[in-house]
């Protein structure tokens, strides 16, 4: 399967299943419509290529032709799909431990943002905090399901995390503790919308989280339209040195300034630009997820102008970059060389099956986006609990049986996509949300193309 | 080449064994950062060489 696309002027193309990316002139992006991996088993002349061979020159398809038939013969361009099948890969997945757990800590929040996908912090179900049995409990029932997996994911969620703080760091306290005997490593994050930050706080999540994620959602008036307190105040004017503050004594340590962009935004590049100025470098700006009711939600009618957007990032991040001025935008960083393997890249989310998320009674749904759908519960860690026939229905969602994926050239980049957004907007985990993979691609087309720009220099950007 | 200048080679190249690999010691794709979207080309394997990568069989 091959992908080919114009961008600012360069031809582009993909072959999906090595991951081998090409620039090429006007005659081999024409060519490569009229062939598949079944024509380089007969001769040039027999190739039907209908009226491409008056179009172009005779000379010039030929030369073109045995091009791309080299780069066939060495696995670059129309290779072959892997010779692993759906039932492989179940297996191999049905193999898999709970590795990875977020820990709603905080079912209640200070904020009341708008588009938040958990009714304000309470996910529909009142407010509420996780007690320290609880989330000790959920810290054994993580190590007890994680088989050999040596690295372990906890997040504290919410709702707002840090209203619950003594959890968090007694939790921390207590999974440090166990490290050593059990043979783990805990990796922890933490996502805020900053409020609650202070120095002791700060200081605690540097030394003990792995990554956090910074709750922020660009320029202030973009910001404080959607977030704000329950009095209607917005959070930029508190949150920004907090932020501040805390990504200066980072260490190099991973964290996201994390923002999502909305109807009112669509151009949002200006946020990823206003965050680059306030001094952070690893920014993610994200679509809303929202019900399409919403005044705020992305339609149908947006897919153009958010598309735009994306291309018009990139080139703004092309310009910048030249001068020096780098920073990460999260669905824009590709690795070609040292990417997932492909496992990973068959069902790159292991919602309800190596990831759980637990609510503060400890109730366990498959992911944080899931939680407080009831035909979702999945057991509970303090009666240690799990339903593993759930779970066998999230093994099954991946690029082989989710509708519309084995047919994708973006399958091994997204990997199948998020089974809580299908759901939620199509009602069947397996089912993908088309302007999700509308967007998908064209940040996997921009990202692929700041990458080439990124080998190339001066002589593409 | 003439008309063709390749950039990346695939990471999944002929040369090694057709089967699945993966150690399973990566986050869940959108759990440590987004939390919204499913992005697997940005994180990078944890160990770097000692999962095997997939070749495209050919059949010719």
């Amino acid at each position: 399967m091959v992908h080919k696309y114009r961008l600012n002027g360069f031809n582009v193309v993909l072959d999906v299943n090595s991951g081998s990316v090409h620039l090429v002139d006007e005659v081999v992006y024409d060519l490569l419509s009229y062939l598949s991996a079944a024509d380089f088993c007969q001769s040039f002349e027999e190739i039907e290529l209908g009226k491409l061979r008056d179009v172009r020159g005779a000379a010039d398809l030929r030369s073109a032709y045995f091009e791309i038939l080299s780069l066939w013969r060495a696995g670059l361009l129309f290779s072959e799909a892997f010779g692993v099948s759906e039932a492989d890969l179940e297996e191999k997945l049905s193999g898999s431990p709970i590795k990875s757990m977020c820990l709603n800590v905080a079912h209640d929040c200070n904020l009341r943002c708008r588009y938040c996908f958990a009714s304000t912090g309470d996910f529909g179900a009142g407010r509420k905090l996780m007690n320290l049995e609880v989330a000790k409990s959920a810290v054994d029932f993580l190590l007890e399901r994680s088989g050999s997996r040596h690295n372990l994911e906890v997040d504290f969620f919410g709702g707002e995390p840090l209203l619950n703080f003594p959890v968090v760091k007694e939790t921390v306290l207590y999974a440090r503790s166990l490290e050593k005997d059990k043979d783990k490593k805990f990796r922890f994050t933490l996502t805020t919308n900053g409020l609650l930050l202070d120095d002791y706080i700060i200081n605690f999540i540097n030394d003990e989280m792995d990554n956090v994620v910074l709750s922020i959602d660009g320029r202030k008036f973009v910001n404080d339209e959607m977030r704000f307190d329950a009095a209607g105040f917005g959070s930029y004017e508190s949150i920004v040195p907090k932020f501040q503050k805390l990504v200066s004594h980072r260490s190099g340590k991973d964290y996201y300034v994390r923002g999502t962009f909305t109807k009112k935004n669509l151009d949002f590049s200006k946020d990823v630009l206003h965050l680059y100025s306030l001094g952070f470098d690893q920014i993610s700006i994200e679509p809303v997820v929202s019900d399409l009711s919403n005044p705020f939600a992305i339609t149908e009618s947006d897919m153009a102008d958010v598309e735009n957007e994306y291309e018009n990032l990139m080139n703004k991040m092309i310009v910048m970059r030249k001068k020096g001025k780098c920073f990460n935008f999260f669905h824009f960083m590709f690795d070609f060389g040292n990417g997932p393997c492909i496992t990973k890249r068959m069902k790159g989310c292991g919602c309800g099956n190596e990831y759980i998320a637990v609510t503060p009674d400890g109730e366990i749904f498959p992911c944080h986006q899931f939680v407080g759908t009831k035909e979702w519960s999945m057991g509970n860690v303090v009666k240690k609990s799990f339903n593993d026939g759930l779970r066998r229905e999230f093994i099954k969602a991946n690029i082989f049986s989710n509708e519309g994926c084995a047919d994708c050239w973006a399958k091994f980049f997204c990997s199948g996509g998020c089974s809580a957004n299908h759901f939620k907007f199509n009602g069947d985990i397996r089912k993908p949300y088309g302007l999700a993979c509308r967007l998908q691609k064209k940040r996997i087309e921009c990202a692929i193309f700041l990458n080439l720009v990124g080998k190339l220099g001066s002589a593409i950007g | 080449m003439r008309h063709i200048k390749t950039l990346f080679e695939g990471a999944f190249k002929p040369g090694a064994e057709s089967c699945l690999g993966g150690c399973g010691e990566c986050p869940s794709s959108c759990q440590s950062a987004c939390k919204t979207s499913c992005t697997v080309a940005n994180q990078k394997c944890e160990k770097i060489g000692a999962h095997l990568k997939v070749r495209a069989k050919k059949s010719n």
